[in-house]
């Protein structure tokens, strides 16, 4: 238990952690107590899972100096891939009353298409919401990262490629749904989708996801590998001169961390109940970018309170000034970069320093 | 404009005035050929129809159709006749078009039998008489397809009266494709000879049905040979015209992206508002196709020409709006790009939902001025106007922007400023103003971008997010910080995306030439044209 609080050596960290924990035990606890709405609920985890893609991204932007634009596009293929089961699962249930998936029927196929076959069992979902980000991302990144690609190209190339496949999944002949995608789900393991307790399920689920990966993220940077992400991040062509080959460094992060946008969208789907191109959507990708650096890029924090302020800032807005809520978000990124480049954290770090340097 | 106005009312009223409404000399020397006709002895008058095969206008039809009716009136007075066409109360000179009272002494005049049978074919194929040769052209075409056996008569009659060479082609070529189905086997034979050597694409599935319902071997053969002319023909006309729109799409990428190829290429600026700038531009135009239409009317002349008005709007006020971006947030970030990125994309929504507030979610629309629609045509391809002007135009800024940045003592310290900031204004160059006008300049070009595509798509809020992607690539493909080679990548991946289409369709050929360009990254990752430098981290 000790060894595995390694991580976190300076007594804050280990507040923070632990606050995180309260959080999300306190959560379901609240809305089976009834203080909380089972939407509100929803709601949150959701958010959850927004900070857990935004920590991977931190993981490559914020630690590797990769700034990827297509993190969405892992987030949402994890969130097909088990989208799949989902969509298996509402057997009979859906409005044809098919076992075929409702849009299927609706474009006239007459059987499941082989690579569906599968996804009737949860556990290959499971596999495939880690495996199909992680090959996808390591076949761009072999060939990006080999041929030295880096700093604005890779932005760029992220993005082409998150564009090229939003494209591909807004067709309908790719078995994936077309641009309504999938949603109407009905159960999940076996039990209701809606009902409360599934809901509280799935909020714990992604809770620990957050935390595991936190945990991760900082148990890496305690390791050789974590120094040489930073390194990279400060000075790649040093790296490589001392003899590391950061290519493969780099790639292994990239693998990593689109694995773990793979979870994040896997969670997300059966508490937002659909999965649209739209979350892969080149927007979105940027949308990720700024929660990040809201939050304070290269902090283990920040992409958490990035992710969950400008999403609760996001719903309050959109509903209390409809008008002016891109106003507010654009404004919002612009001051951040202009005066706040190490975003909340970094802020909040720089105050605290003063003023522990007026009270010493 | 008002004095043109004027003098052309002035002109109406004469005409007026003297009661004559005769339009045009073809109207005139076809109301003389009907007067002659119908006045003429009765065994002279078959002869007189052929003449009117020349003429397509309306005169011809009414008198012809009043003809048949008992409209037709004649006068004897002091010794020469004069012929009327009843129009209701009053009757109408058919020479001279003049509109006059009856005085009760006219009497009907009936054609003949004969005569009337000849007049029908007048009236039924009078579109091949039409004062438009292009429109003979493309009526005796369609008849053809009709593949009407009367028409083969009514061709013959006209095909030596024909003068025009293009409408004399396109009379034979209907012939040759009546006769694949009216004509004896020599005539068919050589029809479909004939038909193969144009080629004739019209044609294809009467030789096809020939092919396969003649008996005669020979026949069959030759019009194999015709099919296997025509497919290879049209194999050649499909090549050449994606080559052609390629063109076309690859001029509205040079233009969207060569004002992003300066900020971001010689600046390093990533600019994720570049697409908003399209959009202020596009709504430039329709701002001021609003003011010209308000103040002159939306038919007068002087609406006209809005669009050539609009232009160096559009320039001034995108370049004016990237002034004020680059003093107010990038000027800090030009050490940062990464970040320039995420400060721009913020501008961008806000940008964005400003056009929103202000002129609404919607498209709005914006006409072409009519010297700008209509298309032009040879050897089978076609092309709009709205194309053609838009690949003159992108020839144009791609000379300018050379000549600006080679030829200007401008050009010299923007050069000088993007190779190394500091050095530069260590030798006395503003680089402070070489940066803002530098942005102003790129910004600019956004904006004429979105004047064209204006024309030739929808002003909405997002327009410019479509092209934004494809912005990047153009650049990072041709090689950052190479003008030239921005312009060479667009054309290629135009005409790339122009040729995979029609086998791709328009979506998978988008994909595969964005996967194709991360592959060619792979071989070449500093694009077509590589920035050389020695520094390390270049």
């Amino acid at each position: 238990m000790i060894s595995a609080l390694k991580p976190f050596e300076k007594k804050s960290e280990l507040i923070i952690f632990f606050s995180l924990l309260g959080f999300i035990i306190a959560m379901p606890l609240l809305n089976s107590a009834g203080a909380i709405s089972s939407y509100q609920l929803g709601n949150w985890g959701k958010y959850l899972c927004y900070a857990v893609v935004a920590m991977s991204l931190n993981m490559l932007w914020g630690y590797t100096g990769l700034l990827c634009l297509g993190q969405c596009l892992f987030f949402a293929l994890g969130g097909y891939a088990f989208g799949m089961y989902l969509m298996l699962m509402i057997g009979e249930l859906g409005q044809y009353q098919s076992t075929l998936p409702d849009f299927m029927v609706f474009l006239g196929y007459e059987k499941l298409p082989a690579h569906w076959e599968p996804f009737y069992s949860p556990w290959f979902a499971i596999l495939m919401v880690m495996l199909v980000p992680g090959t996808v991302a390591f076949i761009f990144g072999f060939l990006a990262f080999r041929s030295r690609i880096k700093g604005v190209y890779f932005s760029i190339l992220t993005q082409a490629l998150t564009y090229a496949a939003a494209l591909l999944f807004f067709r309908n002949d790719t078995t994936f749904g077309g641009n309504n995608g999938f949603t109407d789900f009905k159960l999940i393991f076996g039990a209701d989708i809606r009902s409360a307790a599934t809901g509280r399920w799935l909020f714990v689920s992604s809770g620990i996801l957050l935390l595991s990966v936190y945990w991760l993220i900082a148990w890496l940077l305690t390791t050789k590998l974590g120094k040489i992400q930073q390194a990279i991040r400060d000075s790649e062509n040093r790296v490589r001169f001392s003899g590391y080959s950061t290519t493969h460094f780099k790639l292994f992060i990239f693998v990593l961390s689109a694995m773990i946008a793979g979870l994040a969208g896997a969670l997300y789907v059966p508490q937002a109940g659909i999965i649209n191109p739209g979350e892969m959507w080149p927007a979105k990708g940027l949308d990720i970018v700024v929660w990040v650096a809201v939050g304070g890029r290269g902090t283990k924090l920040g992409p958490i309170i990035g992710a969950i302020l400008v999403n609760l800032l996001r719903s309050y807005t959109t509903s209390a000034y409809p008008e002016s809520w891109l106003l507010i978000l654009g404004g919002l990124f612009v001051i951040i970069v202009l005066f706040m480049p190490d975003g909340i954290v970094g802020l909040f770090n720089r105050l605290w320093a003063k003023f522990k340097r007026t009270t010493a | 404009m008002e004095l043109m106005a004027f003098t052309k009312r002035i002109g109406i009223s004469f005409i007026l005035i003297l009661g004559i409404s005769i339009a045009n000399a073809d109207e005139q020397k076809a109301r003389q050929l009907l007067s002659e006709l119908i006045l003429a002895d009765r065994d002279q008058q078959l002869d007189k129809v052929e003449p009117l095969y020349d003429y397509g206008d309306n005169i011809i039809k009414d008198t012809i159709a009043g003809w048949r009716t008992g409209e037709v009136l004649t006068r004897e007075s002091d010794g020469s006749s004069i012929a009327f066409l009843k129009r209701g109360d009053s009757l109408e000179t058919i020479l001279t078009g003049e509109i006059s009272k009856p005085k009760g002494d006219e009497k009907i005049n009936r054609a003949s039998r004969n005569l009337r049978k000849k007049l029908r074919r007048v009236i039924d194929f009078i579109d091949l008489s039409s004062n438009d040769l292009q429109e003979r052209i493309d009526s005796v075409l369609k008849l053809a397809k009709r593949q009407n056996i009367e028409l083969i008569d009514v061709i013959n009659e006209r095909l030596d009266r024909q003068k025009d060479a293009d409408v004399r082609a396109a009379f034979q070529e209907s012939l040759h494709i009546l006769y694949l189905k009216h004509g004896t086997p020599e005539q068919q034979l050589e029809a479909a000879e004939q038909l193969g050597d144009i080629p004739s694409f019209g044609s294809r599935d009467f030789i096809e049905t020939l092919r396969t319902e003649t008996d005669n071997s020979e026949i069959e053969k030759a019009a194999t040979a015709a099919l296997d002319k025509i497919d290879a023909a049209q194999k050649r006309l499909d090549f050449y015209s994606s080559l052609v729109h390629g063109l076309s799409t690859g001029s509205v990428l040079l233009l969207v992206s060569y004002g992003l190829a300066i900020t971001f290429g010689l600046m390093g600026v990533i600019n994720m508002a570049h697409g908003e700038f399209i959009a202020i531009g596009g709504y430039t135009v329709y701002v001021i196709q609003g003011i010209f239409a308000s103040s002159f009317g939306v038919g007068s002349s002087a609406y006209e020409w809005y669009f050539i008005a609009a232009l160096p709007c559009a320039f001034l006020t995108s370049a004016f709006c990237g002034v004020l971006l680059e003093r107010s947030v990038i000027q800090f970030l030009y050490r940062r790009p990464l970040e320039s990125l995420l400060a721009t994309w913020g501008v961008s929504m806000i940008i964005q939902q400003l056009i929103r507030l202000k002129f609404g979610a919607a498209n709005v629309s914006v006409s072409s001025p009519e010297w700008l629609s209509g298309s032009f045509q040879a050897a089978g391809l076609s092309m709009s106007y709205n194309r053609l002007s838009l690949i003159s135009f992108a020839l144009f800024v791609i000379i300018a922007t050379w000549g600006l940045l080679n030829k200007t003592n401008w050009g010299l310290h923007v050069r000088a400023t993007m190779q190394n900031r500091l050095m530069a204004s260590s030798l006395g160059i503003n680089s402070t103003r070489v940066n803002m006008m530098t942005f102003a300049y790129g910004s600019g070009l956004a904006g004429l971008a979105g004047a064209f595509l204006s024309q030739i798509g929808n002003v909405g809020p997002s327009m410019g997010q479509t092209y934004i992607v494809d912005s990047f690539m153009v650049v990072v493909v041709g090689g950052v910080g190479n003008l030239l080679g921005a312009a060479l990548s667009s054309m290629g991946i135009g005409m790339t995306e122009q040729i995979l289409q029609p086998f791709l369709g328009p979506v998978m050929g988008k994909i595969t030439v964005l996967l194709v360009i991360i592959l060619f990254l792979q071989f070449k990752p500093g694009g077509i044209f590589p920035s050389r430098s020695r520094s390390l981290d270049d």
